[in-house]
């Protein structure tokens, strides 16, 4: 699965706050709206400037805070193709692995704003088409690769007709 | 080889020994969810084809973050939520039972249970040795309707806390201080164990402080060992049958250690916008704040009134502050009704406000205006936190709250309780 577009780049320590803020709560359950409104906070032209396949650029802990499922979900929506970071907040990387929003780990420091990235999620290689810079990816847990496979985890239960997760998904790297 | 608390109580469902890293699916043994996480929960599980799972019937709701509700949107979520409850048995605490985590330490948790949560601070039931981890609500949803999870068996970071504080220094303090030595993401994905002799002599209310704000540090879960304060705390609340005791064995294996010694600890403050932006409160002391909250699932306890009473005895909150004291429950607000403790604060001038989250998810109760201040006893003071991007919220405890909302500026709670 590929995912090419464009950079839009953020510092560290981004919140579920600047997300999905407390103040669009009321979306929550009107999620094409709320994605209207996503990352305004850090961004306030984010959610109008985003493209389909758009990738979303950050520093560490990504998504800290809050386990609101509808911060990945309303990404998504947004027209984000994945959240590339230096480091992802565990209950984020979680949910977005869950509703099929990919979430790559690298080294994210030499990423500018505008820049053309191409991610290959089965080969776990990032490159910055606009630099010419491959990327080393830190590769996702078995577990996470196959959800994300199976498209999230409504499509994974649907599949399987429950939890098809067995000690064969462990992996050496990467947490959950 | 000893286990960890985690380990241990991730292994009893477990085929074999669970240990720090092992990818398992483990049972659940509690699943919850509230009216912000709730309703996409319900949709997911019709998506799953699992609303009629008879297993739903054991499911918790809670409806605590917008209520009463300030609008139509969010009441809306509230009649789907209580429509499940009807249809599947799930049983629904209503606006003003309380906010789930303390509604869950009081009633529902229990030593050695999986408890998963559709909010991040599942984790504060850890305080009672269970294994409690927040997660999003699709997740949930599957461990509401299946009665599992996966997840890696966490790795987990040792907390030795010792000393013995200064009488105006709490647990609040002491969390406080960990997450600003360790980082907002110190922690990730582990567990902390709180041990230690200042923990063996802290009360449940300061137990379940710590274990609350462990994911401010980015952790999956904070435990401490099962006692006799935990025993009496369950006792307290009819629910002494399910008690056991669960320690760490002693040659456990930990990946760190570390050590706090609170004998000089100070009054801590968390600094907008980030919670590890920690420093003594000699550092903000004198900023001028325009609200104050004394509440949520990190400090909304009786023991947190009592302390809030006891600073603010003899005085009225400043007149350009609005003094906000939400009790965290039901259980609690009645508490201190019947101790004189909420006319007490009222006749300071405090708000007393019903069981619920309030103000601290930024939905109601106390939003802030442009360029206001609020001092908090909550857990999050991210930007926009508290409704409005353009305010600054401070963290800090009870008694520092309550001294701040006497003075009308951040004020060293030591030197009204000292």
């Amino acid at each position: 699965m590929i995912v090419e577009g464009l950079a839009h780049v953020f510092g560290d320590g981004v919140t579920t706050d600047h997300i999905t803020p407390g103040r669009y709560y009321h979306l929550r359950s009107d999620l094409p709206r709320l994605a209207k409104h996503v990352l305004e906070d850090a961004d306030p032209e984010f959610a109008g400037r985003v493209q389909p396949g758009d990738l979303v650029v950050a520093g560490r802990n990504f998504g800290q805070g809050s386990s609101r499922e509808h911060a990945a979900l309303a990404l998504r929506l947004a027209g984000v193709g994945a959240v590339v970071a230096a480091s992802v907040a565990r209950i984020f990387m979680r949910n977005a692995i869950n509703v099929g929003l990919p979430v790559v780990v690298c080294d994210t420091a030499g990423i500018a704003a505008g820049q053309r990235l191409r991610v290959d999620l089965a080969a776990g290689t990032l490159v910055n088409l606009s630099s010419g810079q491959r990327l080393s990816v830190t590769p996702l847990p078995q577990v996470m690769i196959r959800l994300l496979r199976d498209g999230g985890l409504v499509e994974h239960v649907r599949l399987h007709g429950g939890l098809a997760i067995g000690e064969s998904e462990g992996a050496d790297s990467g947490d959950g | 080889m000893g286990q960890t608390l985690v380990e241990k109580v991730l292994s009893r469902g477990a085929a074999g020994t669970a240990r720090a890293g092992d990818f398992i699916v483990a049972g659940v043994d509690i699943a919850l969810a509230h009216d912000g996480t709730g309703p996409l929960t319900v949709r997911q599980l019709q998506a799953m084809d699992l609303s009629r799972s008879p297993r739903l019937a054991s499911a918790l709701l809670f409806l605590d973050h917008g209520l009463p509700s300030p609008r139509r949107e969010l009441s809306n979520d509230h009649v789907l939520l209580r429509e499940f409850a009807r249809e599947t048995g799930a049983r629904l605490h209503e606006c003003g039972y309380g906010i789930c985590h303390q509604v869950v330490a009081e009633e529902y948790a229990r030593p050695g249970a999986v408890i998963v949560g559709a909010d991040s601070h599942t984790c504060t039931a850890g305080a009672l040795g269970a294994m409690a981890t927040g997660m999003g609500s699709t997740d949930v949803a599957v461990a509401m309707a299946l009665g599992q999870t996966w997840l890696r068996v966490p790795a987990t970071m040792r907390v030795e806390i010792t000393g013995t504080p200064d009488p105006a220094v709490s647990a609040k303090d002491m969390i406080l201080s960990l997450i600003g030595q360790l980082g907002a993401d110190g922690a990730t994905y582990m567990a902390v164990e709180f041990g230690g002799i200042t923990v063996e002599q802290l009360d449940m209310a300061g137990r379940l402080t710590l274990c609350n704000m462990a994911v401010e540090a980015g952790a999956k879960t904070g435990l401490v060992a099962s006692d006799d304060t935990t025993r009496s705390f369950m006792e307290a609340n009819g629910r002494e049958a399910d008690w056991e005791a669960l320690a760490p064995d002693a040659d456990a294996v930990y990946s760190s250690t570390i050590n706090l010694d609170c004998g000089r600890l100070e009054p801590q403050v968390s600094r907008p916008h980030q919670v590890d932006l920690v420093s003594p409160v000699g550092e903000v002391a004198g900023l001028a704040v325009q609200q104050v909250v004394i509440g949520s699932c990190t400090n909304g306890r009786l023991e947190d009134l009592q302390v809030a009473a006891r600073a603010l005895a003899g005085r009225t909150v400043h007149r350009d502050v609005r003094l906000l004291v939400i009790p965290a429950s039901r259980r609690v607000y009645l508490q201190a009704l019947s101790l004189g403790l909420l006319e007490q604060l009222a006749r300071a001038g405090a708000v007393i406000c019903s069981p619920g989250c309030g103000p601290c998810p930024g939905v109601h109760g106390g939003v802030l205006g442009d360029g206001e201040v609020c001092l908090a006893t909550t857990n999050r003071n991210f930007q926009g936190r508290m409704g409005n991007p353009r305010s600054a919220v401070y963290l800090a405890s009870p008694a520092t709250a309550a001294a701040t909302a006497a003075t009308g500026v951040i004020t060293d709670p030591r030197e009204v309780l000292s």
